[in-house]
């Protein structure tokens, strides 16, 4: 069991993403659509965690607590993936490289358990740090 | 009585499905059911007749809590903002009608603002290669009725695109394509065994961000040069297979999303994607597209395109369309520092931009426009809701492929609320009047 584990995180969009955007940002199904993290089985047995529990995800640009759950399309060996959204925004590389274009995938990240955190609703990763 | 209105246009995606069926109550205000939609599209109707819906433009108190405020004084807060500006970021533009884009385009002009649309955080890394390079493209009509072969790259319409692949890229029979989905076949290039993967006759499982390399072993591999044992995470052999099934295919189509535009090279990987297409072009017909997310992000490109002739990044802050993504890129100009205002009209920029971005937006008088309570609403000063493009009020938009699709109007918007476009006419006229113009 590790503590903490290191990934290249990959962000986009998935049906549940678009159907609770639709539906309103402010609402718990956004969050629990997007407010997640999705990983290979074998990562979170290295995490000691089950399906569900909620982690710290940390880049050099931030962190985020979002809910680990097991890989609906995978397994993608060595990569993390955080449906776009504000939460996958507090962690993803926003250099452009002078070209406008943010670095949405491929951020090394590392994730740890956090079963004592909550993860916010996308109004409130916002007003968290800001 | 309830009425049935046919030939629904979307107004979700690129794919732009103009085939929904929607029942409306007999007196045209309530919409009841919606039929032939994604379940995205489905939601984004229904969604417009929320009981808890936002009908009034809201403002921010001093303590941050909201007080309800007029359109009038929404407008006069906007355009007061805007005016005094030096340099405001005029951001979105791709969840509205072509229309509205038009009137916002003279508001910039006349508030020497900074242009820009969703593309910036999306498919500008394709714009900026199709300028390098050029695009062989076509329309989704005759990919339905020619192609025998697509590739769907670093995208996954199974999810961003739902009904993509039922009409125009996979399922459908069309004039030379009688078989349909058995008369296709399809290559997924995807780090993820996706739902879209699942789909395929074979899926390439490239390592992250080295679709650069993938690409250009393609391009070897049609020359029938030497490749090393194992490209991008990939077996040689499995490259020239999928080389020698595109070279063979009669006519095919790669799409493609933000698995490249978003990976590092960026816009090299398009460049050398676009490579690959004119390369196959040497020896059947082979097309490429990027899978345009808004439904009207396309729209916006093709409107600046013909005012400005830029796609997107147009900075008017020197009276004149200067173009130089990276410099008058939206994330770019809010990282610098380097605007005093923004406006938001038709995206969220609160939820799809990088944290630090939000934060700097934060800092800056902000007016958000959008029928939806936002993550953007959390940093605005001012929201003023507005009618739903679409669903309720008409207007053109324009389809992944460039073609124009005139959208309708279904249902009436709550009584007293504005469109995109009356509120933007609104603020326009309240700047010439503060510009003396």
């Amino acid at each position: 069991m590790a503590e903490k584990i290191e990934l290249n995180l990959i962000s986009g969009r998935t049906i549940m993403q678009g159907v609770t955007m639709e539906g309103g940002k402010e609402k718990p199904a956004y969050r629990d659509a997007c407010g997640i993290i999705e990983l290979n089985p074998e990562d979170l047995k290295k995490l000691g965690i089950w399906h569900g529990t909620n982690v710290r995800v940390a880049s050099q640009y931030g962190w985020v607590i979002v809910k680990a759950i097991k890989a609906t399309q995978g397994p993608h060996p060595g990569l993390g993936w955080i449906p776009m959204g504000p939460w996958a925004n507090r962690v993803i590389d926003p250099n452009t490289y002078s070209m406008g274009m943010p670095t949405f995938k491929g951020v090394p990240v590392t994730v740890e358990p956090a079963p004592e955190e909550k993860v916010l609703d996308s109004l409130a990763v916002l007003e968290e740090m800001l | 009585m309830t009425k049935l209105i046919t030939d629904v246009v979307c107004p979700f995606c690129g794919t732009l499905c103009d085939d929904l069926e929607v029942v409306v109550s007999d007196d045209g205000k309530e919409l009841l059911e919606v039929n032939n939609a994604c379940a995205i599209g489905a939601e984004k109707f229904l969604h417009s007749q929320a009981k808890d819906r936002l009908t009034r433009p809201r403002m921010r108190n001093e303590d941050g809590s909201w007080r309800e405020v007029s359109y009038d004084e929404a407008a006069e807060f906007t355009a007061q903002m805007l005016a005094k500006s030096k340099k405001p970021l005029m951001y979105g533009w791709s969840s509205t009608n072509c229309e509205s884009q038009v009137v916002g385009s003279h508001v910039a002009e006349l508030v020497g603002g900074q242009l820009d649309n969703t593309a910036t955080v999306c498919h500008g890394s394709t714009l900026i290669a199709v300028q390098d390079v050029g695009v062989p493209s076509c329309t989704l009509g005759e990919i339905k009725n020619r192609a025998d072969m697509v590739v769907f790259w670093g995208c996954n319409p199974a999810h961003a695109h739902p009904r993509h692949m039922s009409r125009y890229s996979l399922f459908p029979r069309g004039f030379f394509t009688a078989k349909g989905h058995r008369g296709r076949s399809v290559v997924v290039v995807d780090p993820r065994p996706t739902d879209s993967a699942n789909l395929a006759d074979i899926h390439l499982q490239v390592e992250q961000g080295r679709d650069y390399e993938l690409l250009s072993a393609l391009r070897v591999a049609f020359r029938n040069e030497q490749l090393p044992d194992v490209v991008a995470g990939v077996p040689k052999e499995t490259i020239y297979e999928v080389a020698e099934k595109m070279k063979n295919a009669r006519f095919g189509c790669i799409f493609f999303g933000m698995g490249v535009t978003h990976s590092l090279s960026k816009n090299h990987n398009i460049d050398i994607a676009i490579q690959v297409t004119r390369d196959l072009n040497e020896f059947t017909k082979w097309s490429i597209m990027p899978m345009r997310g808004h439904y009207n992000v396309t729209g916006a490109g093709e409107v600046w395109g013909w005012q400005f002739g830029f796609p997107f990044c147009v900075d008017l802050s020197r009276g004149f369309a200067r173009y130089n993504p990276g410099e008058s890129s939206s994330n770019d100009l809010l990282m610098r520092e380097e605007v005093d205002s923004v406006f938001v009209l038709g995206s969220d920029p609160g939820a799809h931009f990088p944290f630090s971005s939000v934060k700097k937006m934060n800092a800056l008088p902000c007016v958000v426009v959008d029928p939806h309570i936002t993550p953007s609403t959390v940093v605005a000063d001012l929201h003023v809701p507005v009618a739903f493009v679409g669903v309720e009020v008409g207007g053109c938009a324009y389809r992944m492929d460039s073609v124009p699709i005139e959208t309708h109007k279904v249902v009436d918007a709550p009584e007293g609320m504005l469109t995109d476009e009356e509120f933007l006419k609104l603020v326009l006229g309240r700047i010439k009047e503060i510009k003396g113009v």
